[in-house]
C-alpha cells in the first residue's frame, strides 16, 4: 500500500512524467464538459419548451437519444466511429479535431451531459410560476427579456439540486475517457493494477480519489444552494 | 537436433514416470487467454478460439491427458486473474519477464517473438529516438511493449499513447491517428501486415531487443506453488518439440521456426 | 445483408446485456429492500452498515467499483472457501458483471426505498395494526403495495441507468452488445455503422422500457386522484 502510493502518487495525482494523467486529467475534462454542456443547455432548453415544433422537436430527438444511449457507445461513437469515416479524415479542421482522443472525449461527455441539464432546465422553466410570467408580459417584457430577467434566473436556481447530482454523476462519468486513451485516473489505476497485480489497493486508490471529489463538490453546490436558494427556505421567525 | 532433444525428453519421460508425476487425467485444467492477438491467440468469425498458441497449449493438455477448459480474460487483468485462480494457466503468449517473475512462475520458453515498430510503407521510420520525436506511438496496456516505449522513448519526446486492446491500437493506425505501432513481431505480421486492412503497412526497421524488458521469450504462465504443474508441462513441452507436434503446429501458421535459438 | 453476416452474434449480444440487466435489477431490488429495512430499522449496527454501503458505492464511478469486485472479488472469494475447506466457487465474467451491478444498484434502490416506505402514512399502519393485522400482514397487505406505488418511478430510474450500465461490462470481457457490434466494426472495418447499430439497440431496449414503466405506473396508482389543474 505505502510502497505503491510511494512510487504512483504523482501518476494518480497529476502526471506520469512526459505528460499530466489522473486527477488533474479526470477534473479538466469534467470542467470542460460541464461548461460545455452548461453553455448550450441553457439556450436549447428555452428551445426544448417552445410551441413552436419545428424548435421543440429536433431538440426532444436530441435529448430522448442521447438520454436513451450508453455514454460509452456515444465516446466509441465519437472516437472510432466518426474518424473511421473518409469524410472526416479529407477535411482538415475535422481531422485535426477528431483526431486527438482528448477532444472526442470532451465532445461526448459534453454532448451528454448536455441532454441531461436540458431536460433539467426545461423542467425548471415550465415549473415558473405563471403569475410572474404573466406580471412580466403586463409590464410590457418583451420574450427576450422575460427570459433574461425573470425566468432564467429563477429556473436556474431552482434546478440547482439536480444541476449538481449531474455534475457528480458526470465526474463518475468520466472514468470510460481511457477508451479514447485519455490517461485520467482510472488508466493510472489500471496501470498501477497490471504493474504491481494489488488490485484492491490500485482501484481503492482511485476509489477513494473520486470519492473525495465527490464529497467535495457536493460540498460546493450545499454552500451554493444555502446562498442562492436561500428565498425557497420556510421563513424561520 | 531433434533426435537429440528426443532422446533427452525419453529420459525425462522415464525418470517422471518413475518420480510419479501428478496425474491430470481427465482433470480440468483451466487456462487463460486473450483472443485479440493473431496468429497466436484469436478468434474464428463463428466465435471458437485458435491460433497457435491455442493449438500448442491443446497439445499440452493432449499431453498430460487432461482437459482444457478456456476462459477468456483482458490483457491486464492475466495476472491477477490467474492469482485469483480464476484459471490454472496464463495461455496466451505472456513474455516471461524478471518483473512478471516476481510475481507468478513460467514453464520454459515456448516461442520467442520480439518487440517491433510498424509503420505505414516508406515512411522511413527507425526504432530510434531521433526518428520517433514528435510521432505517435501506439501500444497495449498492460504490456511489455508499453513499459518498453514509454520508459525509453515517451520521457523524450514521443507521444506514447495506450490503447485497451491490440484491436484498437491497428484500427487507428489505419485511420491514421497513429504514426507507428509497437508489438510482438509475429502478431504483427499476421494479425495486420498480412491481413486486408494492413497491406499499406510494413515494419519499419529491425527488432528491438532489451531483455530486461522484453525477456527471453513467451512461456505460459503459472502460479509459484503450482511446481508440479509447471514439471508437467515443460516434460510435455519437451515432448511435442520432439515427437513433431510442435513442428506439425509451426508449419500450420509460420513461414519459419517461431521457437528461435534452440 | 443489412447486418453483413454478422447479425447473429450482434443477437447473442443483446440477449447477453438483456439478461444481465434483468438478472442484476432482481437481484439489486432484493438488495435495495434488505438496504431499506437495515436504514430503518431500529437497530444502530444495522443503520450504521446500510449507510456506509450507499455513501460507498454511491459516491464512485460504477466502473471503478466493477473493476475492484472483479478483480478483488475472486480472491475473497477464494480465501473464503479455503478457510472453509470447500472447492472452489468460479466466478465468470457474466455472475461477475451480474453481482457487481446489483451491488452497485442496491445502494440506489436501497435510497428509492427507504423513501416510499416513509411515504407510506403511519396513520395506515396504526389503523391495520387497530384492526388486528399482525405485522407481516400489515406489511405484505397495507405497506407494501402502497410503498410500490411511491417507488415505481424510481424504480423506472435505477432500471434505465443500470440499463446503460451494462454497457461497461463489455471492458471487464463479457460478450455483450457493445463487444459484439464492435467486433463486427473491426471485421468489416466499419466502425461507424456498427457503433451506430449499437447506439440504436439500447435506444430500443429503453424505448421499450418506457413503455412498459408507463403502463405500471397506470396500474399500479388505479385509485389515486390526481389533481385537476
Amino acid at each position: 500500500m505505502t510502497a505503491i502510493l510511494e512510487s504512483y502518487w504523482q501518476s494518480y495525482l497529476w502526471s506520469d512524467g512526459p505528460h499530466f494523467s489522473g486527477l488533474v486529467v479526470t477534473l479538466w475534462l469534467l470542467i470542460l464538459a460541464v461548461a460545455m454542456g452548461f453553455l448550450l443547455a441553457v439556450p436549447l432548453s428555452m428551445a426544448r419548451v417552445s410551441h413552436n415544433p419545428l424548435l421543440r422537436l429536433p431538440i426532444w430527438c436530441y435529448t430522448y437519444v442521447f438520454r436513451g444511449t450508453p455514454l460509452y457507445i456515444q465516446l466509441l461513437f465519437f472516437y472510432t466511429g466518426v474518424y473511421s469515416l473518409h469524410v472526416v479524415r479529407s477535411q482538415d479542421f475535422l481531422n485535426a479535431f477528431f483526431r486527438d482522443g482528448f477532444n472526442c472525449t470532451v465532445l461526448a461527455f459534453g454532448l451528454n451531459t448536455c441532454a441531461y441539464m436540458t431536460e433539467i432546465f426545461a423542467g425548471a422553466i415550465r415549473a415558473t410560476a405563471h403569475g410572474e410570467v404573466e406580471a412580466a408580459s403586463a409590464y410590457g417584457m418583451s420574450r427576450f427579456t422575460l427570459y433574461r430577467r425573470i425566468i432564467l434566473p429563477s429556473a436556474l436556481r431552482r434546478a440547482l439540486p439536480f444541476f449538481s447530482n449531474e455534475v457528480i454523476l458526470m465526474l463518475h462519468s468520466t472514468s470510460v475517457a481511457f477508451t479514447a486513451t485519455v490517461p485520467d485516473l482510472l488508466k493510472i489505476a489500471r496501470d498501477v493494477n497490471s504493474a504491481t497485480y494489488a488490485s484492491f489497493t490500485a482501484f481503492g486508490i482511485a476509489g477513494v480519489l473520486y470519492a473525495a471529489c465527490a464529497f467535495f463538490l457536493i460540498w460546493l453546490f450545499r454552500r451554493g444552494e444555502l446562498h442562492w436558494l436561500a428565498y425557497l427556505k420556510p421563513r424561520t421567525h | 537436433m531433434n533426435k537429440m532433444i528426443a532422446a533427452v525428453s525419453l529420459v525425462f519421460l522415464t525418470a517422471s514416470s518413475l518420480a510419479g508425476a501428478a496425474d491430470w487425467s481427465g482433470k480440468v485444467l483451466k487456462l487463460g487467454v486473450d483472443p485479440t492477438y493473431p496468429p497466436l491467440e484469436y478468434k474464428n468469425q463463428d466465435g471458437t478460439l485458435t491460433g497457435f498458441g491455442v493449438d500448442i497449449a491443446e497439445a499440452l493438455c493432449a499431453e498430460l491427458k487432461a482437459r482444457c477448459v478456456w476462459v477468456e480474460s483482458s490483457w491486464d487483468g492475466m495476472i491477477p486473474a490467474l492469482l485469483a485462480r480464476k484459471f490454472d494457466a496464463v495461455a496466451s503468449s505472456m513474455t516471461i519477464t524478471p518483473k512478471r517473475l516476481e510475481q507468478i512462475a513460467f514453464t520454459d520458453k515456448v516461442s520467442n517473438a520480439p518487440a517491433r515498430l510498424v509503420a505505414k510503407r516508406g515512411s522511413g521510420l527507425q526504432p530510434t529516438l531521433e526518428s520517433l520525436k514528435g510521432k505517435r506511438i501506439g501500444v497495449e496496456q498492460g504490456s511489455t511493449q508499453e513499459s518498453y516505449a514509454k520508459a525509453v522513448w515517451g520521457s523524450k519526446g514521443v507521444d506514447v499513447l495506450s490503447y485497451q486492446n491490440q484491436d484498437q491500437v491497428y484500427a487507428d493506425l489505419v485511420v491514421g491517428r497513429l504514426d507507428a505501432s509497437l508489438q510482438g513481431s509475429i502478431q504483427a505480421s499476421y494479425g495486420f501486415l498480412k491481413t486486408a486492412a494492413g497491406q499499406d503497412y510494413e515494419f519499419a526497421g529491425a527488432t528491438l531487443e532489451d531483455p530486461g524488458f522484453f525477456g527471453v521469450g513467451d512461456g505460459l504462465g503459472l502460479r509459484k506453488g503450482d511446481v508440479a504443474l509447471r514439471e508437467d508441462l515443460n516434460k510435455a513441452l519437451a515432448t511435442i518439440l520432439a515427437n513433431g507436434t510442435y513442428a506439425r503446429i509451426n508449419d500450420k501458421y509460420f513461414d519459419f521456426d517461431v521457437y528461435g535459438v534452440r | 445483408m443489412l447486418l453483413e453476416g454478422f447479425g447473429p452474434q450482434i443477437l447473442l449480444g443483446t440477449l447477453a446485456t438483456v439478461k444481465l440487466a434483468l438478472c442484476s435489477l432482481l437481484i439489486a431490488v432484493l438488495a435495495g429492500l434488505i438496504g431499506a429495512s437495515s436504514k430503518l430499522s431500529s437497530n444502530r449496527l444495522l443503520r450504521a452498515l446500510a449507510a456506509g454501503y450507499t455513501t460507498v458505492i454511491r459516491s464512485m464511478p460504477d466502473l471503478v467499483i466493477m473493476l475492484l469486485l472483479f478483480f478483488s472479488l475472486q480472491m475473497l472469494l477464494n480465501r473464503i472457501t479455503d478457510w472453509l475447506g470447500i472447492t472452489q466457487i468460479d466466478i465468470d465474467p457474466f455472475l461477475a458483471g451480474v453481482v457487481t451491478l446489483a451491488f452497485i444498484y442496491g445502494a440506489y434502490f436501497t435510497e428509492t426505498f427507504r423513501g416510499a416506505f416513509q411515504a407510506v402514512p403511519a396513520g395506515q399502519i396504526e389503523a391495520a395494526r387497530a384492526y388486528g393485522m399482525t405485522r407481516g400482514e400489515t406489511f405484505r397487505k397495507v405497506l407494501f403495495p402502497q410503498m410500490l406505488r411511491h417507488a415505481l418511478p424510481g424504480i423506472g430510474n435505477n432500471w434505465q441507468v443500470l440499463i446503460k450500465s451494462t454497457a461497461l461490462v463489455s471492458i471487464i470481457g463479457l460478450t455483450d452488445v457493445v463487444k459484439a457490434t464492435q467486433d463486427a466494426g473491426k471485421g468489416s472495418m466499419q466502425f461507424f455503422y456498427f457503433t451506430l447499430v449499437g447506439g440504436l439497440i439500447y435506444l430500443a431496449i429503453t424505448t421499450v422500457s418506457n413503455g412498459v414503466l408507463l403502463w405500471l405506473e397506470r396500474r399500479y396508482s388505479v385509485g389515486v386522484r390526481k389533481a385537476a389543474l
